[in-house]
């Protein structure tokens, strides 16, 4: 039985293929989610390890804020380097410096590629053990020179003794290319590689006399444990010795950090298709099991009992199950690896050391396929077993409605209901960590897409009828028959629609929420930008950007006022958390909403003075003369008095939670930099001054200017391309619910062979065929589109209640694009089945049976 | 016939179908006995509830009223695993409509009671029996490759390969022609004769029932006459009598 089962499924291979398609999907999505992030992060951690190879041990500045040791790290005097050497057990040691340093291309913009880092460092001996870099052609630099990566080097047309302009913590430096390197045998992506000789480097970085790491090798049969307790014993306090290989992890932590944050989220999308494609894999099985009753039902009369048609039924799963996950981890495989060349394509190299075809991924892969396989089979399975014996002699037999037909409605509430209260608990609960809320949204929503799919069986009738209304019209005879197909069997509607739902619900909350953060930062910088014409911002909209270039800035004729703001991290009250500093001008070009204090606040601050944000007071206790005693990253510490306290607009505000004097930030850290900086100037936005502000800017590429609207479009540009992201990703649960369409279709189809075929003999065209296929088929998607974009709107809008710098705005025009896409799912998912429909042989199909 | 004792009793059976104004007495107080080895033929006019009997018969459907015993069982006090367990055992089915299953060859389909219960075929049994049918050079062929009469062999086999208790069949040559259904029913009236196989055989047909060695006369739900062997003449006259 089960063998006749299995021959079934070769039978009705296209239909068999239709419903694999959706869990394919989902499981190349997961196991390309694998692989790429496998392969990406053996390539990072290649380069972190491959780059402290000559290494024993590490000396690096110990932030007094944060573990990690960014670019706030404090550096370390020159003079420890000697001691260190001079240690009975230290072989060779060598001190370093490095940063962001950008190339400047022959065009005098920045040299980037994607996102990718520009790093600038320090090699004071290129023969030296401690030097990763190999080089290719050409010297190491010396004084006034650069060795630049092959790479860039070739895509930009860099040669040995051209003069290249190199910008890092000033203005742009020109130097002479000496020569060309290589990073070892692993590919380093897009970035770029700029190397110095130590002073050269120092001077770059405004580090003179300082180090940001001494490497350090031991003699032989030293063990890490003595080394590290003797370069201890010499270290200054704000400085820390680890091994070389816990150096290469603590280098590696951050993109450690993104890559598993890359991989939970595209492993989400990748859950979410899965799920999509559960509800495609359900309804084409109960559709193929409907369609089987009769041959159930002989099973039956032949002594078949119920759990050897339900143990068939199951294996078909598996079947499909493992045949698809198998394909859909191998299409992983491959869609990984077009990644790779896609990224590379479009300039935003990935690093690069082969890919890497975990156990794991298999594993997972086939796991996820084949479980939500198989839970999607068992509804339609125990339907099954319910066909009577008596349908093999019974033309047109039903199945008989299950013991719980009557609970149906009640319990797709139930279900619904307590997926809207899983959901707000996720929302509004207390004292859940981020894990806790996002698995009660998770599963919250989860519930409430399961119960309003049941629960929309109830609706469909009407919707159907509704939504079918322009079909009548437009579609005539065709139109009619369609909209009472779509009618005829709401469960099935009902299923189909669902999927495609669950992507368009999805899509509508993300357009929701951008479009609620879109306008309340337009209001926020409405409110707080009150007088100035110019903001300078680093070409990416949110890097730091080197002081000189403000300095440049304010030295231009007719700028009014230039207020900076400065930014890093700090401690206070035991935590950590976004300090920023602001200078006096500030007063005249910001407006804030004081609730303790006024505008006079700015230029009051001093060198202990501070305002706050209402959150911050509120948390603390703080008021007007509260101290504060704040940790910079460097180690440097002061108390602070409160002299202010602002209500910060619904979409933030440029100022962290506690916010000094310029003055004052500028005297305890060491590397000040400013986020933005606001300029005024007279005449206000003209043509010309931007003229001008350009002209000052261009010996720093990496900054620009920007009008009040350009910068709220910059930042926005930034929110918009991970909207794209979002809309790509969850386009795969789209395209799978559009499978789910088609499969429906083409089943119903083929069920409705001899009907087709009634009413091609009584007259009907082949283009009528077509066109009633077409509409039911839009009915069916406008059905999915409409449910899941209220359903979205009604998250959304629970989500938006919840977070605060948020406001509610419906992006109606998304919403039209996105109800206008449901009607092409339609009409591309109808394609197919329209075709097979129309080509119907009218004799045969009246004689099939 | 009756010497080897009955198969198949049923007792005072009724079914209705619907309620109320709309209900349909199907059946009204039908009792009857199947000896074993005997092959009995059901007539009577469209609509007269034969059907209805065989369903509940062969225990595919449950009755409003009396009782129907299979191989001794009171089928009303299965359960459903029990009536499941009894079709594997005792009762063999062949439709009007075949019921074959596309996707298996003729020789699987025929060896699929078997493979359901979990048995292996007696081979010479099996093998005697596709010749008997008249299948031996057609085993490997689909469904679809073989003509109506040819399938309506392959459910013949199929019904007689577990050699069950009693065979039911409904107007198994009502989807033949003529010449056709008359080989179906010499094999039949075969395997009665020559395997001692138990046989309810519903038919519209007076030829067909004129192989059988007992024909019920069913009007409006109830036995309305009886014939031992008889003729088709003779059955074709009772037909037009009773309706
Ligand atoms: N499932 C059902 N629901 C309601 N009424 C039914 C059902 N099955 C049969 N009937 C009715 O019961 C009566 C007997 O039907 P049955 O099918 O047993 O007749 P039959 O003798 O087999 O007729 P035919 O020779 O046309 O096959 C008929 O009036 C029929 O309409
Ligand atoms: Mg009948």
């Amino acid at each position: 039985m089960i063998r006749a089962e299995l021959r079934g499924l070769l039978g009705r291979k296209l239909r068999t293929i239709l419903t694999a398609v959706a869990i394919i999907l989902g499981v190349a999505m997961v196991s390309g989610t694998f692989v790429l992030t496998d392969s990406i992060d053996k390539a990072f951690n290649s380069i972190f390890t491959d780059s402290r190879q000559g290494s024993d041990a590490v000396i690096t500045g110990k932030a007094a804020t944060s573990t990690n040791n960014g670019s706030n790290a404090p550096t370390i005097p020159e003079s420890v380097l000697a001691k260190v050497q001079s240690l009975p057990d230290v072989k060779a040691a060598e001190g370093n410096v490095g940063g962001d340093a950008h190339l400047i291309g022959s065009n005098g913009k920045a040299i980037v590629f994607g996102g990718a880092p520009n790093l600038g460092f320090s090699i004071p001996h290129g023969a030296s053990r401690f030097n990763p870099l190999t080089l290719v052609e050409g010297d190491w630099p010396h004084g006034q020179e650069v060795v630049v990566d092959k790479k860039t080097a070739g895509k930009k047309h860099i040669a040995i003794g051209d003069t290249i302009g190199i910008q890092a913590q000033g203005p742009i430096v020109r130097l002479k290319v000496s020569g060309l390197v290589k990073f070892g045998n692993v590919g380093i992506g897009g970035a770029t590689l700029a190397g110095f000789d130590l002073p050269t480097a120092q001077a770059l970085f405004d580090k003179k006399g300082q180090l940001d790491e001494i490497d350090v090798a031991a003699k032989s049969g030293v063990s890490d444990q003595k080394l590290l307790a003797q370069l201890r014993s010499v270290i200054p306090p704000n400085s820390q010795a680890r091994t070389a290989a816990q150096q290469a992890a603590e280098d590696a932590k951050d993109t450690n950090t993104f890559i598993s944050f890359l991989r939970g989220f595209l492993l989400a999308f990748g859950g979410i298709a899965l799920f999509v494609g559960s509800f495609v894999i359900a309804n084409s099985l109960s559709i193929t099991i409907a369609q089987r009753t009769r041959e159930f039902a002989t099973y039956r009369t032949m002594g078949a009992t119920r759990r050897q048609v339900l143990r068939a039924i199951v294996v078909e799963a598996l079947v499909i199950g493992t045949a698809a996950s198998v394909t859909g981890l191998f299409i992983g495989l491959a869609l990984a690896k077009g990644l790779f060349r896609l990224f590379d394509a479009v300039g935003f190299t990935l690093p690069n050391s082969g890919i890497i075809f975990a156990t794991r991924t298999a594993i997972v892969s086939m796991i996820v396929g084949v479980i939500v396989t198989l839970v999607a089979s068992l509804r339609p399975a125990v339907r099954a077993t319910r066909v009577p014996p008596i349908a093999a002699v019974r033309e047109g037999s039903t199945l008989p409605p299950s013991r719980f037909a009557r609970f149906r409605t009640v319990g797709s509430a139930i279900v619904t209901a307590a997926g809207f209260a899983a959901l707000l608990y996720g929302l509004f609960g207390k004292h859940l960590g981020t894990k806790g809320v996002l698995i009660w949204m998770g599963v919250g929503a989860l519930l409430i897409f399961v119960g309003v799919s049941m629960l929309s069986v109830r609706f469909i009738r009407p919707l159907a009828w509704a939504l079918g209304w322009p079909a009548t019209r437009i579609g005539g005879t065709a139109g009619w028959l369609a909209r009472d197909n779509a009618r005829r069997n709401p469960q099935r509607t009902a299923s189909t629609a669902a999927a495609l739902m669950i992507g368009l619900a999805l899509v509508t909350l993300v357009a929701m929420l951008a479009a609620g953060i879109t306008a309340s930062f337009r209001g926020a910088v409405n409110k707080i930008w009150t007088n100035a014409d110019y903001a300078i911002t680093a070409q990416n909209n949110f890097d730091p950007i080197p002081i000189a270039a403000a300095n440049a800035v304010a030295k231009v004729p007719g700028v009014e006022a230039v207020a900076n703001v400065r930014t890093g991290d700090a401690r206070a009250f035991g935590k950590n958390f976004f300090a920023t500093a602001v200078n006096p001008p500030g007063g005249s070009i910001f407006q804030l909403d004081w609730k303790e204090g006024s505008q006079a606040v700015f230029s009051r601050l001093g060198a202990d003075g501070a305002f706050i944000d209402d959150g911050y007071a509120k948390k603390h206790n703080l008021r007007i003369g509260s101290p504060i005693d704040m940790t910079f990253s460097s180690g440097a510490h002061k108390v602070f008095f409160v002299r202010g306290i602002f209500n910060p607009p619904t979409g933030g505000s440029p100022f962290g939670t506690v916010t000094i004097s310029q003055a004052a930030w500028d005297e305890l850290n060491e590397n000040p930099e400013n986020l933005y900086s606001f300029v005024r100037m007279s005449g206000g936005d003209t043509p010309q001054n931007a003229a001008k502000l350009d002209q000052a800017l261009k010996r720093y590429p990496d900054a620009k200017e920007a009008t009040r609207q350009k910068f709220i479009d910059n930042q926005i540009s930034g929110l918009n391309s991970i909207l794209n992201i979002f809309y790509v990703l969850l386009a795969l649960s789209v395209i799978v619910s559009l499978f789910g369409i088609v499969n429906t279709l083409v089943l119903t189809v083929f069920e409705r062979t001899r009907e087709i075929g009634m009413l091609r003999a009584i007259g009907m065209t082949r283009r009528q065929v077509r066109r009633m296929i077409r509409h039911e088929s839009v009915i069916t998607a406008l059905i999915g589109g409409v449910l899941g974009i209220v359903l979205g709107i009604v998250l959304g809008g629970l989500l938006i209640a919840r977070v605060d710098f948020i406001v509610f705005s419906l992006p109606v025009f998304s919403l039209i694009v996105f109800a206008i896409a449901a009607i092409f799912v339609g009409i591309l998912a109808a394609i197919f089945p329209a075709r097979r429909a129309a080509r119907l042989n009218v004799l045969e199909a009246l004689q099939y049976e | 016939m009756n010497s080897n004792g009955a198969v198949v009793t049923a007792t005072d059976l009724s079914r209705r179908y619907g309620e109320g104004e709309a209900a349909v007495d199907a059946l009204r107080g039908v009792s009857l006995s199947v000896g074993a080895g005997e092959l009995v033929a059901v007539m009577g006019p469209s609509g007269s509830g034969k059907s209805t009997l065989m369903h509940l018969l062969a225990a595919l459907d449950k009755p409003t009223g009396g009782t129907v015993t299979i191989a001794g069982e009171d089928v009303g006090k299965l359960s459903d695993r029990g009536v499941t367990l009894l079709r594997r055992k005792h009762i063999g089915f062949v439709f009007q409509f075949f019921n074959l299953l596309p996707m298996l060859s003729a020789e699987e389909n025929v060896l699929l009671p078997l493979s359901i219960a979990g048995e292996k075929p007696d081979p010479e049994f099996f093998k005697g029996l596709m010749d008997r049918v008249g299948l031996a050079d057609r085993a490997d062929h689909r469904p679809s490759e073989l003509s109506g009469g040819q399938q309506q062999r392959v459910a013949i086999a199929r019904a007689l390969v577990a050699q069950p208790t009693v065979v039911f069949a409904d107007e198994p040559t009502g989807n033949l022609d003529s010449r056709t259904g008359a080989a179906i029913l010499e094999l039949l009236r075969a395997s009665t004769t020559d395997l001692g196989q138990t046989m309810v055989m519903v038919t519209h047909d007076a030829q067909a029932a004129s192989i059988a060695d007992r024909v019920l006369f069913l009007a409006d739900g109830a036995i309305a006459r009886e014939l031992p062997r008889s003729p088709a003449a003779t059955i074709l006259a009772t037909m037009s009598e009773i309706s």
